[in-house]
């Protein structure tokens, strides 16, 4: 008889479905361990299907427009030729950084100023309260703002907003921006105006850094793709970038499915973790199982039906699971807009996509499978004899290869999955590596622990703890798999949490000592003596004085920087060679830079020659220059000739002007420049007080502060958080629905323990305290290993990533070991209780036909 | 080789492996039984004695020599073909009942015939119950009866596929001894009327004495080998 006809044998489905009746509810409580994984993936993979369908149906409003032309410089009356020739309606936008002042309040916020003439958007509209402030703030100098900045600093619609030396009157709050993510919004609010009142704010001056475009609407069915093909020329010869719907959504929807990706990644470890703790109920149940094999062997049933009556269950259980948890997947993914939509540029109508349902079934479902076949692969070698003689084992201790090719195939089946997941077969493979590798070192401090207990038990020890404690490495014990999924859902929950700590302590630390925490930028030459002044005058000290020098590279060891954006081979990145630097002159370095290489000339000497210039380490190998080559700078038209003299490394991380090109003094003092000062306020007060007394005078002026920071880096990293947290309780979720179906499988030997125990005239409560201590043990140790696993990584992350001191806080950490240590207790007391509060041989009569 | 034999075993030696060191089980054990015999094997704890039950019945393999089961040498045949002798030809009584936890007496009862594909036997099955005095207790899970009674549904199970042969491993061992009596009743009540070979491993000299033919073994060998003299007589015409 081959396996086919197993599967189409009435007696193999009639002894399933027979043999399932005792143990049916606890091979229902196997399967909810999958259900949270595959509520996962089919909740996230609906949710991407429904994001992918907006981003396509919302394309154009993301945009506003069917094409953008963006520019560093204004569009003038040079540009109307190639602007009548581009077509269609258009409007303009001017986009820069400004401070936004709030005289009601007398507070002050660096704002993203966005300056608009004409009828953009185009398409989708700017929600706004009250909705007719989108328009009306056109007609009189009004201005929208972004409502979260409303709310921090209590100002109302009708409040004015001064932005440089121009008072606008509040129109409406700004809630909603079509194709913008509101957590980006944190770093720099949006102010909108319009375009017309943008000269009297006398915030454009040289140095600023403004973005313009010139937004385009075209006649319905322009090919526009086309259309910017045919005007490519032009539109480089006049140095523009230029964007388009079909641009926009391919680079959201890369964002997006990214996004979609690491989540979905998330949910497979919930999954996996789920699965393994399939695995090893199905390990219990056949070990239970072993002698009605035996005797299905003895009365002449053939391995291959008994192996598929167990087949069967597992699939049967898997089934279950794996529609369980797409139908709970529906919900959740009715929740995932809310947990994501401070990263949604788009509003996500909800649809079942019943493809990712299916995908989703079928994934939980073969894992669910797979899993199983490992404990399963060995009903194969269970002789008959075993019924003749309960302690027989046949001589299999080696190794079945059988199991080992099921081994290889859940890892191919895991690697195959993150690669596809990844698109990258590099990414995949090292997704792959680092679950194995987190996998193994679990294991690894799993078994470590048990055998530390065995080893060093502690023999003098009452009863209770004893047993207790015993009960960890005894057989059929639960302590690797819940170390595994508890512990894993622990370290994923604990490194996040330490990462962000350790970015917001390395940011505090900055601000100790006498370090700079307050930085005035965009101080005109003619400002800069007062500034000064105003700064003396409150107290603090000039840290720096900062000159800075727009310019753009021209050319590269004697190639030009035209001629190297056409060349296809060039290996330095497009952004380096025609990005604008802002470079600074000086005859020293400061605390920050350290020369790695050549030697730092501090002066040019003698007129004429090439200008003496260092560059930051890593723009200097990316650009691929070497000591002694030459660059030729722009400086607004003029020509500086330098070569490279030293290469710095540059402390990035300290709130003040760091450069990736330093100028000698003696070249550029001549030059139009704009200034930056440096200085440090001792409180929060002082810190206010000046940037207040500095804006009141110089508008234009915008600051900069520590603290702002810390707050921007704070809300983002919690917004992130806050979404890995939430993938995160999957597995830590199915850490627990593992723990509590290992609690069941493990019944049976518990319960005649417990029977044995009591008739030994053990009392009620001293079977609760071996059970208690336990189970804190189990939490404890998982909670324990995740936890030494999330230092490690925390720690690698900060010493090797972020580069800065780890300094983990210790009362959370209590808090999170506490929390597993209560829901294990809390799980296993659940599970046992019935054990405990009926008569032993009641007890031992409802539960021995399992 | 008598055309009677339903059972022959020819020079059967069983080593196992203990630890690294070999340890010989059987050594070159021979004999033969006819068709309706009942033979008992006895002999002290350690004898061999179900070692070589389960070499008779296809549970296991001998290290050398062979069996021969109603015509088929049990080693010339896979393990799926030994599945299919044991189905057809061989039925088991346990000294620990083996009854399948999950199942009914009924289905439990059912299950080697079932395993053949077979359908209807669910009749079958209740006369058999009936005959060991169960038709009541049909429904019943293993752990809802007695010692006895887990037995008897046992002896209906092996009677079920009409065997060729009957293996018994100390079928009243953990019973009492008025329970003992009645399944011993049964056993030899059955295996006359259907006319099966009965092989009986037992420590129990009062039931050996019941059989016609006592086979003694020690340390792995067959130390005597004797007919059962009133058996014999009662057998004469």
């Amino acid at each position: 008889m081959n396996l086919r006809s197993a599967w189409i044998d009435p007696w193999v489905w009639r002894m399933a479905w027979r043999d399932s009746r005792s143990s049916r509810r606890r091979l229902l409580l196997f399967t909810s361990s999958i259900i949270l994984g595959v509520s996962a993936l089919v909740a996230i993979s609906s949710f991407s299907a429904n994001l992918r369908m907006a981003i396509d149906e919302q394309a154009r409003s993301l945009l506003g427009a069917d094409l953008s032309l963006i520019s560093r410089t204004p569009f003038e009356e040079a540009d109307q030729p190639l602007l009548s020739q581009v077509g269609g309606e258009q409007a303009l936008q001017a986009s820069f950084s400004s401070m936004a002042f709030f005289p009601r309040s007398a507070d002050f916020r660096l704002v993203q100023v966005r300056a608009i003439e004409g009828n953009f958007p185009f398409y989708g509209k700017v929600e706004t309260d009250p909705p007719s402030a989108a328009d009306e703030y056109r007609q009189g100098p009004g201005a929208l703002v972004d409502d979260a900045l409303m709310q921090q600093f209590e100002v109302g619609v009708g409040d004015p907003v001064r932005l440089g030396e121009f008072t606008f009157t509040i129109a409406g709050r700004l809630l909603d921006i079509p194709g913008e993510a509101v957590a980006f919004s944190v770093a720099a609010p949006r102010v909108y105006i319009p375009l017309a009142y943008l000269e009297q704010t006398r915030l454009i001056q040289p140095g600023s850094r403004v973005r313009y475009r010139n937004f385009v609407r075209f006649e319905p069915g322009t090919d526009v793709e086309a259309h910017v093909t045919q005007l490519e020329p032009r539109l480089r010869e006049r140095g523009l970038r230029w964007d388009t719907v079909e641009e926009r959504k391919r680079r959201l929807g890369r964002a997006m499915e990214n996004l979609a990706r690491f989540l979905n990644l998330t949910g497979f470890i919930a999954l996996l973790l789920g699965a393994i703790g399939i695995a090893s109920s199905i390990h219990l149940y056949v070990k239970q199982k072993r002698n009605t094999v035996a005797v299905l062997r003895c009365v002449g049933a053939r391995t291959r039906q008994v192996v598929t009556v167990y087949v069967v269950q597992a699939l049967a259980m898997g089934l279950v699971g794996a529609l369980t948890g797409s139908l709970l997947g529906i919900g959740v993914q009715l929740l995932l807009p809310r947990v994501l939509s401070d990263f949604l540029p788009v509003s996500i109508p909800f649809a079942v996509s019943w493809l990712a349902v299916a995908m989703g079934t079928g994934i939980g479902l073969g894992f669910a499978l797979l899993f199983s076949l490992l404990p399963l692969a060995p009903i194969r070698r269970i002789s008959p004899l075993v019924a003749l003689r309960a302690d027989f084992e046949a001589v299999a201790a080696r190794r079945d290869p059988v199991q080992w090719a099921l081994g290889a195939l859940i890892a191919g089946c895991v690697c195959l999955f993150a690669i596809a997941q990844t698109e990258r077969w590099v990414y995949g493979l090292f997704f792959f590596l680092g679950l194995a590798v987190a996998f193994g070192l679990l294991v690894g401090v799993a078994k470590l622990i048990m055998r530390t207990v065995r080893r060093s038990f502690p023999a003098g020890w009452a009863y209770v703890w004893r047993q207790g404690l015993a009960n960890l490495y005894r057989p059929q014990n639960q302590t690797l798999v819940l170390m595994l999924s508890l512990g894993l859902g622990t370290f994923l929950i604990v490194t996040l949490y330490l990462v962000q700590s350790t970015l917001l302590s390395q940011a505090a630390l900055t601000a100790g000592g006498n370090r700079p925490n307050l930085v005035f930028f965009d101080i005109q030459s003619d400002q800069r003596d007062e500034v000064r002044e105003i700064i003396s005058a409150s107290g603090s000290p000039i840290l720096q004085d900062v000159p800075i020098v727009t310019m753009r590279l021209q050319s590269l060891k004697g190639r030009s920087v035209e001629e190297l954006r056409e060349d296809d081979n060039r290996s330095q990145p497009r952004w380096l060679l025609t990005r604008e630097y802002r470079s600074t002159y000086r005859d020293h370095l400061i605390e920050t830079e350290r020369v790695v290489g050549g030697r730092w000339i501090g002066r040019l000497e003698g007129a004429g020659q090439a200008a003496p210039i260092s560059l930051e380490q890593e723009v200097a190998s990316e650009l691929e220059v070497e000591l002694g080559d030459q660059l030729v700078f722009d400086v607004q038209g003029i020509p500086i000739s330098t070569y490279l003299a030293s290469i710095r490394e540059v402390e990035w991380q300290r709130v003040q002007p760091n450069f990736f090109a330093v100028f000698p003094a003696g070249v550029l003092e001549e030059a139009p420049q704009f200034h930056v000062l440096v200085t440090r306020a001792e409180n929060t007060q002082q810190s206010a007080a000046l940037q207040r007394a500095v804006i009141q005078s110089f508008p234009n002026v915008s600051t900069v502060d520590l603290g702002l920071i810390l707050r921007t880096v704070d809300t983002i990293l919690d917004k992130v958080a806050f979404v890995i947290r939430f993938m995160a309780l999957f597995s830590f979720f199915t850490g627990l629905t593992v723990l509590a179906g290992a609690v069941i499988t493990s019944r049976y030997q518990r319960l005649q323990e417990t029977v044995l125990l009591r008739t030994l005239g053990a009392s009620r409560r001293q079977v609760l305290q071996i059970m208690v201590i336990e189970y804190v043990l189990l939490g404890l140790l998982a909670a324990a290993t995740g936890l030494i696993l999330a230092l490690g990584a925390g720690w690698g992350l900060a010493y090797f990533l972020f580069e800065t001191t780890f300094l983990p806080p210790g009362l959370p950490i209590l808090a999170a070991i506490l929390l597993v240590v209560v829901l294990t207790v809390l799980i296993g007391y659940l599970n046992s209780r019935s054990l405990l509060d009926r008569p032993p041989l009641e007890v031992l009569r409802s539960e021995a036909a399992a | 080789m008598s055309e009677e034999s339903v059972l022959i075993v020819e020079d059967l030696t069983q080593t196992y492996v203990s630890g690294s060191r070999p340890l010989t089980v059987l050594k070159d054990v021979s004999f033969q039984v006819r068709r309706s015999e009942a033979c008992a094997i006895v002999g002290p704890s350690g004898s061999g004695k179900t070692t070589l039950l389960g070499l008779c019945a296809g549970l296991d393999r001998p290290t050398s020599g062979k069996v021969v089961l109603d015509g088929l040498e049990l080693n010339r045949l896979n393990e799926e073909e030994l599945a299919e002798v044991r189905n057809r030809k061989v039925g088991f009584v346990f000294q620990t009942f083996q009854l399948i936890p999950t199942l009914t007496a009924l289905e439990n009862v059912m299950v080697p015939v079932e395993l053949r594909g077979e359908t209807g036997v669910r009749e079958r099955a209740r006369d058999l119950l009936d005959r060991v005095g169960l038709a009541d207790r049909t429904g019943h899970y293993p752990a809802q009866l007695s010692g006895g009674e887990q037995q008897r549904v046992a002896l209906a199970r092996a009677f079920i596929n009409q065997p060729a042969i009957l293996f018994a491993d100390e079928p009243t061992g953990n019973l009492d001894a008025d329970t003992s009596q009645h399944v011993d009743d049964l056993i030899f009540q059955l295996n006359r009327e259907a006319g099966t070979t009965l092989i009986l491993v037992t420590h129990d000299v009062e039931l050996a004495e019941r059989t016609e033919r006592i086979i003694k073994l020690r340390g792995g060998r067959i130390v005597s080998d004797a007919p059962q003299l009133q058996e014999v007589s009662r057998r004469l015409p």
